[in-house]
């Protein structure tokens, strides 16, 4: 077993932390306060091909592995939490379900423009009345000659509204239950296709949140993802990977947290010496610094099984609920070693604790995990 | 447009640690990155390039860690890189470092246009690039902060305290570069794949036509006795005052009494 990266990986860490410093860091700050999306990120993103890290060069990507994109969406939300879900929302919600269960044709039209950074996409499961319990969708799909004509709505989804490419799922066969579930490829500005009203959220302001409204949006039958019924399997497979990207997003929150404490515990004097001689803080750093570690290898173990092919479903589960878990306690602690500072907008760790909340919460919630963990334990 | 871009690696450290013994850059623990000037160098190759078609080559005298190096100025789109290392190069001052340079510069050939960053970090002489031009007979211009070309003719701006001078030369040149001239773009992710694949060659000091006598050590006429980091300037002062006007004639004062003015 060796816990070191590849040259290849450290290279692309790297590359993506020199722009997360420089590009992203910096307006953290701003669009948090402003609830701000900024595209100009998102497609400097898509230029500089992050996108495309972990998919095949014939689809316009890099041929690195999921390891690689998993460092760069890190990366990223050390900067900016919510810059980092905007790319796992596109690659691990979007682009991987169209790779993985999609034609040729879908492929070339949809997955390429994704990798090459050109399009954003996003992943439409959740509903008003279908959370946690995401089979009892109410959106439905009725195929009508050569389309499918889909309404319903879609709730708290990520990137819509800037997304250019949609994985939506909708009912076919209500009497099938989770079997009459159907994954369908939508695209902003089909007839129908509108965007409610933007979330306004506790945390990661700077990630779009909106909602999906389709009023008889005709989608041609090409354009069904997988295959009739394949929908809930496809969402649950897409949700396997998202996990590891949630996971990335949720360390990447703990280790700037953990690092904006040691640098204050160091500057802040009181009693005459920095508080961080204080053993009572410095035991707390350790404890963050190890939590974070653990979670870092837990999140690299789950990328790297699926790099290897290996079934990852728990690993994953596991990465996500500790991750965030973890994120959740350190970014509070963080709060805590910042005093009053800590709890005031001047200083960047209360906006680390709003945005670790999420990490909790998506892609499902840290009970399900503890749901897939204990079902894969008892099975 | 034939170009070769010189690229150095360097301590990623404005204060550089020094061996109190050997006088030597303690290397060792600090990461190593490209000199900042020199990625201006490559964007500017990068850009010229783009514009009027041709090659960017960059080349590196160093270990082979400077490997490194180059494979980033490859992920920023470079097409060629050559490392020139050999432990006979080792201990050179700017004289042997732009000899040796220049030497595998000549053997390349072809060359219209030698891009250097106007100085490294660490050493901080802005030597080697005006001495290249010098070994090659080129014209040169250093502290160049924009480009332009046409034909063989080329037009530049040279920038210096008080303003720029427009000068005007022909190919090949080499030119030196300030940070004003552009902002470097970032590598991407498909240019890293690429330059982390791509084999980068090696010439040694057999593979050029050269006089040993003038390399390494050796070669070099100057010799570092002592590297220290200059005294911190003092804290300026800074007069508190009700109003400017107040603020000024204490200001004054301090000045007529310090015999300044
Ligand atoms: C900012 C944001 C972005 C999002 N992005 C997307 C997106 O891009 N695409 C998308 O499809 N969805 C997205 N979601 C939706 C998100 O995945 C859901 O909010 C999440 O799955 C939980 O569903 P719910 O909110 O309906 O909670 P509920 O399902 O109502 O759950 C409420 C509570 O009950 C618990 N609970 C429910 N059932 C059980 C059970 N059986 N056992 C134990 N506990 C249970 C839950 O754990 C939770 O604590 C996003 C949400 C947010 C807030
Ligand atoms: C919203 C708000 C309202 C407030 N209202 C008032 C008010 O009305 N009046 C008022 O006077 N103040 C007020 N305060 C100030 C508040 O009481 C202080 O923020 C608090 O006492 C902590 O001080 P500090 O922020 O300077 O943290 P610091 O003293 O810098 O502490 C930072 C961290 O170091 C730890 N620490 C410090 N010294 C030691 C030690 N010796 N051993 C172990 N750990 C140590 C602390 O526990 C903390 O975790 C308010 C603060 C806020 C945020």
């Amino acid at each position: 077993m060796q816990f070191q990266l590849t040259e290849e990986q450290k290279t692309m860490q790297k590359l993506v932390r020199d722009f997360a410093e420089k590009e992203v860091a910096p307006g953290a700050a701003e669009r948090d306060e402003k609830e701000e999306f900024s595209r100009e990120i998102a497609d400097a993103m898509g230029e500089m091909g992050f996108a495309g890290i972990c998919f095949p060069e014939k689809y316009g990507g890099a041929d690195a592995d999921v390891l690689s994109y998993i460092l760069a969406v890190e990366e990223l939300s050390r900067a900016d939490a919510g810059v980092g879900i905007t790319l796992s929302a596109t690659v691990s919600l979007c682009a991987w379900p169209i790779f993985n269960f999609g034609t040729e044709e879908q492929k070339q039209k949809y997955l390429v423009p994704l990798t090459e950074g050109t399009k954003q996409g996003a992943f439409g499961l959740t509903e008003p009345n279908a959370g946690t319990d995401a089979a009892s969708q109410q959106t439905v799909a009725v195929l009508d000659g050569d389309n499918y004509v889909i309404n319903g709505s879609k709730i708290f989804i990520t990137n819509a509204g800037e997304a250019e490419v949609y994985v939506v799922f909708a009912m076919t066969d209500k009497s099938k239950g989770v079997k009459g579930i159907t994954a369908f490829i939508l695209e902003k500005g089909m007839p129908g296709f509108t965007f409610g009203k933007k979330e306004h959220k506790m945390g990661i302001h700077s990630s779009m949140t909106n909602e999906l409204i389709f009023q008889d949006v005709k989608v041609p039958k090409e354009n069904m993802l997988g295959k009739e019924g394949q929908g809930f399997k496809i969402a649950m497979a897409t949700l396997d990977g998202g996990r590891i990207g949630v996971a990335a997003q949720a360390l990447g929150i703990a280790q700037a947290a953990l690092e904006h404490a040691v640098k204050y515990s160091k500057e802040r004097v009181q009693f005459g010496k920095s508080i961080a001689a204080n053993q009572a803080i410095g035991f707390m750093l350790a404890d963050m610094a190890t939590k974070v570690d653990a979670a870092r290898m837990l999140v690299y173990r789950a990328a790297s099984f699926k790099d290897q092919g290996l079934p990852y479903s728990k690993e994953a589960a596991m990465a996500k609920m500790y991750a965030s878990d973890i994120a959740m306690e350190v970014s509070t602690d963080a709060v805590q070693i910042f005093g009053g500072y800590g709890y005031s907008r001047e200083y960047p760790v209360e906006r680390l604790m709003r945005d670790a909340k999420i990490t909790q919460i998506y892609e499902g919630t840290n009970q399900v995990q503890r749901m897939v963990i204990s079902g894969s334990l008892l099975r | 447009m034939e170009i070769v871009v010189c690229v150095k690696q360097v301590p990623d450290t404005t204060e550089v640690k020094i061996d109190p013994v050997t006088n030597t850059l303690i290397r060792q623990g600090v990461p190593s990155i490209v000199n900042p000037f020199d990625k201006n160098a490559v964007e500017a190759a990068l850009q010229l390039k783009e514009k009027h078609g041709g090659k960017v080559t960059v080349i590196s005298m160093g270990p082979p860690q400077a490997k490194d190096a180059l494979k980033e100025c490859l992920a920023m789109g470079a097409d060629e890189a050559l490392l020139i290392s050999d432990r006979a190069f080792g201990g050179a001052d700017t004289l042997a470092t732009s000899y040796t340079i220049a030497c595998a510069i000549k053997k390349l050939g072809n060359v219209d246009m030698i891009i250097c960053g106007k100085q490294a970090i660490d050493g901080d002489t802005a030597q080697v690039g005006p001495e290249i031009a010098e070994h090659l007979d080129l014209a040169q211009v250093t502290c160049v902060s924009k480009i332009e070309v046409e034909g063989n003719s080329i037009k530049v701006e040279r920038e210096h305290e008080e303003g720029y001078e427009i000068i005007e030369t022909q190919t090949p040149v080499l030119l030196t570069v300030l940070k004003s001239i552009n902002e470097p773009r970032f590598p991407t992710i498909k240019g890293t794949m690429k330059a982390n694949r791509k084999e980068i060659p090696t010439w040694t000091a057999g593979d050029m036509d050269v006089n040993p006598d003038q390399l390494g050590l050796k070669g070099s006429p100057t010799q570092v006795r002592r590297i220290f980091t200059p005294q911190q300037r003092v804290q300026g002062e800074i007069i508190k005052a009700d109003s400017a006007r107040e603020a000024a004639s204490k200001l004054a004062s301090k000045l007529l009494e310090a015999k300044i003015v």
